[in-house]
């Protein structure tokens, strides 16, 4: 049976389930004199017939979702004839391809070898007896939870409160992805990334000062070996990270400092929107405009000023990075600097201070910490951009840190090397989770600091 | 006295300059408010000014003769016979007819290519669905070649741009427009195609329908769950290292680079799960993992906002916990909750890096009907057109920006709908 019908089934025994429970629980309640005599209302040995009937069947539905291929495909590889045996991993990989394809149906049998075809009809027949096995184990154990969840329904059972228990362990469960996910990312680019530092040495990697990862297919060929020296691409990143910082920062900062101390109400109402609309401008647009607009405005300018400025130029994807980050920081910004107790501001003023020399001596020191982190947050999202820089900067490693030269970035070598055809165990694709591993332990120590400085921040005025 | 004399001098003295740094800071603000709102504005007039001509195309109006011989074509029930017809011949002979003069094999193939090379596949489907045509004339619009298109387009505007066309097909555009049977009109192909490689045949529908499938995929898995996290640490959670841990965790997911969701979906999804690539299904699931923390944060605002009251007069009542969640927190920290759903949805929709991980931005043709067919989403085909080489492209690509953008504005609008209409305040 399809799953999904195999779903709807079980979610109509759920809804059985429920009435068989709730109508048990009237019955019982009924010669007792009222539902007033049962532990719980009727709703909860309803809930808890439910539960019963349909948690351990979806459980296993899921589970022998993502499991079955891969355990079907073991059995099929490890019964090939011996003229089929695959030599290499690429081999296996094709052939497994192969097989599944033709068991699909999608290939057509036609010029195939006798043996490959029996090893398909082998596959399919497998799958059609998972699919069987897998309907009659669900239903199996849907019927028996639902006539165990029926049969606990008595005046003196506690069903709201196991219900709730179960409740609260499945919210449990949903907050706990996060941590899930966490470690998703912390293990899918570590395993590869220690993967890719037995081909390359990790010191070569960090500290490496030349880039060029086209591994050769062959392996006499030219340039066989590429070189994964990723300073290049660090210095790429933070050049343009630092054009961003250096567009962002003052722009976003002296817009927060106006909207929050001077400007009237109505300037605050609409400026402010109306820069948080850059927020909400999807980075491929900046891309865009950062690649067929500023890139040849600002290469026209040069060149009407006797300077060559490349048309992937860092300068060209900075400046548009630091406008999206603008309201980055001056939302965040804003918050730190409206939290100052107005009390400090009247103490400077009364004192005889001007406006602007009580920004700038008591509000900005005393925001500071606030302010610092959200730039820290604000660059830990530069390094991390992407659209951006794969639309706009370019893709050879240089090692320069002039702003009109074209650079490459960590994010950029990532999407280049993991796009397109790719095989698994190449050092190439694999170089790719190792610039994640940095990206992601960069990103984590600035976020993580900077979380910690905002948390401190609040504290103090709170 | 005299010390205090001088003290004053000092004051009045330094009055002008600190009245002057004072509104010097005051221009300072003014001006990076100013250089904001121009990104704003000038971001915006780019993309429209560059995307609007997209929304209209240019036809070249010919008869069309259904000549059964020419095609090959005796009966249109015969699948074969179609399939083997020589479409491209009909409009090949109306554009002979239409331009008698022209002789000789280079300029006939000049001549031919002033329509879009899917033309003949177009007027096959016209016949299809006009059975009565065959063997009848009939005068038809046929969509122009891109390259036709930009440079009409661009002569139209005064700045007439040839440089791919040659001298005999401008002569024959002029030609065609004193006799006015060039036009610009609705351009159907944008909204209604899937992609292609020729740039006036080239649609955003698949692209939308991606894009649907995946953020509808996305909104069943990433609201409940998030909903579900966001009331357990609210309501439920014991403070203790543990809750403290999952705060640290979601907090730093919301600012983990969204690449590197994109590593996670390759990693775990594709290569350990086998999730086929460019479906959905995968698509949705990473951009889940990702919009998770917004939607967790924003719902844990909204039911903080409901006031502890609330919950100790149910609880007086004599209602659990679970009651007390379900029959009024939950109720009264819906909008919120919805609003912000709705804000993930829209960075969801504008994601571009982590989806180009995971394949979806391999060229699909086809539109895409469920969740395991192949598919690509709006801001991945945008940047794919915006690598494509084709001029044409530049103007199609602002046009898709434009629909995106329009997306997400009624998707922010509505938001901030939501939460005006809906929020009580208390």
């Amino acid at each position: 049976m399809e799953s999904l019908n195999l779903l709807l089934l079980m979610l109509t025994l759920g809804a059985v389930a429920f009435y068989a429970g709730r109508s048990r629980s009237l019955a019982v309640a009924t010669p007792l004199g009222g539902i007033r005599h049962l532990h719980s209302l009727p709703n909860y040995y309803g809930l808890n017939a439910l539960l019963w009937c349909a948690l351990p069947s979806l459980f296993l539905l899921i589970l022998w979702l993502v499991f079955d291929e891969a355990v079907i495909n073991s059995i099929v590889m490890s019964s090939l004839p011996a003229e089929l045996v695959p030599s290499s991993k690429a081999d296996y990989n094709l052939l497994l391809n192969k097989i599944s394809n033709l068991a699909d149906g999608i290939m057509s049998s036609k010029g195939q070898s006798a043996a490959l075809i029996a090893v398909a009809e082998s596959m399919a027949g497998l799958r059609v007896i998972s699919q069987w096995v897998l309907t009659a184990l669900c239903l199996i154990l849907a019927t028996i939870g639902l006539y165990w969840g029926w049969r606990r329904v008595a005046a003196d059972f506690r069903a709201r409160q196991s219900v709730e228990r179960v409740m609260e362990n499945l919210l449990l469960g949903c907050a706990c992805l996060a941590i899930f996910t966490t470690i998703g990312i912390v293990f899918s680019v570590l395993f590869e990334s220690i993967q890719f530092f037995r081909s390359v040495p990790f010191f070569d990697f960090v500290f490496g000062l030349d880039w060029s990862p086209q591994t050769a297919i062959r392996e006499d060929q030219v340039g066989s070996s590429g070189s994964f020296g990723a300073v290049p691409l660090f210095v790429g990143t933070l050049l343009i990270s630092a054009v961003a910082m250096f567009v962002a920062v003052p722009i976003g900062l002296m817009s927060a400092i106006y909207l929050a101390e001077y400007s009237g109400k109505s300037v605050r109402t609409y400026a402010k929107p109306a820069l948080e609309v850059l927020a909400g401008v999807p980075t491929v647009v900046y891309g865009f405009f950062a690649a067929l607009t500023v890139a040849p405005f600002l290469r026209d300018l040069g060149a009407d000023f006797g300077l060559t400025i490349s048309s992937e130029s860092a300068l060209a994807a900075g400046l548009v990075m630091g406008v999206m980050i603008i309201p980055f920081i001056s939302s965040l910004a804003d918050d730190v600097i409206t939290a100052v107790p107005q009390a400090m501001r009247d103490g400077s003023l009364a004192m005889g201070a001007t406006h602007s020399e009580t920004v700038r001596k008591v509000v900005i020191p005393a925001a500071l910490p606030g302010i610092v982190a959200g730039i820290m947050l604000a660059i830990s999202r530069a390094i991390g951009e992407t659209m951006i820089v794969v639309m706009a900067a370019g893709l050879a490693a240089k090692l320069t840190a002039n702003p009109l030269e074209s650079v490459t970035t960590v994010t950029v070598q990532i999407v280049t090397l993991l796009t397109g055809d790719q095989e698994f165990d190449s050092p190439k694709t694999l170089a790719a989770f190792a610039l994640g591993l940095m990206l992601f332990t960069v990103t984590l120590l600035l976020n993580i600091f900077a979380l910690h400085i905002v948390k401190k921040y609040r504290e103090q005025y709170e | 006295m005299s010390n205090s004399m001088d003290n004053l001098q000092k004051i009045k003295s330094s009055l002008k300059r600190r009245s002057r740094s004072e509104s010097l800071f005051r221009w300072y603000g003014r001006v990076a408010i100013i250089i904001g709102l121009a990104a704003v504005l000038a971001l915006f007039v780019d993309i429209i000014s560059k995307g609007h001509g997209a929304f209209k195309a240019t036809y070249i109006q010919v008869d069309i003769h259904y000549d059964g011989d020419l095609l090959g074509v005796t009966s249109l029930a015969d699948k074969p016979q179609l399939m083997q017809a020589n479409w491209d011949a009909l409009f090949k002979s109306a554009l002979r007819e239409k331009f008698s003069d022209v002789s000789g094999r280079s300029d006939k193939r000049q001549l031919y290519k002033l329509v879009s090379n899917g033309t003949g596949f177009d007027l096959k489907e016209h016949l299809v669905a006009n059975p009565l045509l065959l063997g009848e004339t009939e005068s038809q619009w046929l969509l122009a070649d891109d390259d036709i298109d930009t440079y009409y387009k661009s002569w139209l505007d005064g700045e007439p741009y040839d440089a791919r066309l040659t001298k005999k097909q401008i002569q024959w555009i002029d030609q065609l427009h004193q006799q006015g049977d060039i036009r610009l009109q609705l351009n159907t192909n944008l909204l209604t195609r899937g992609d292609s490689r020729e740039p006036e045949q080239a649609g955003i529908y698949g692209a939308v329908m991606g894009s649907l499938l995946t953020l509808l995929l996305t909104l069943i898995l990433s609201f409940p769950i998030g909903v579900a996290a966001a009331i357990y640490l609210e309501e439920f959670a014991a403070k203790n290292k543990f809750t403290d841990f999952i705060e640290v965790n979601i907090n730093n997911l919301a600012a983990v680079p969204s690449i590197i969701f994109g590593l996670l979906g390759l990693a775990v999804f594709i290569n350990f799960f086998h999730v086929p690539r460019s479906v959905p299904i995968v698509g949705g699931l990473v951009l889940t993992l990702m919009t998770l923390p917004t939607i967790i944060i924003t719902s844990r605002a909204a039911i903080k906002s409901v006031p502890p009251s609330i919950r100790e007069a149910a609880l007086g009542m004599g209602a659990s916990r679970y009651q007390v969640v379900l029959h009024h927190v939950l109720p009264l920290a819906l909008p919120g909750m919805l609003t912000g759903a709705i804000i993930g949805m829209a960075q969801a929709l504008g994601e571009t890096a982590p989806l180009l991980m995971i394949g979806m931005v391999a060229f699909i043709v086809d539109i895409p009907q469920g969740f395991t067919d192949p598919a690509t989403v709006l801001p991945v085909q945008i940047f794919l057109w915006a690598d494509s080489p084709e001029r044409a492209f530049i103007e199609k690509t602002s046009a898709a920006i434009m629909v995106l953008l329009s997306f997400l504005l009624i998707m922010n609008i509505s938001a901030v709908w939501l939460r005006k209409r809906l929020e009580r305040r208390w």
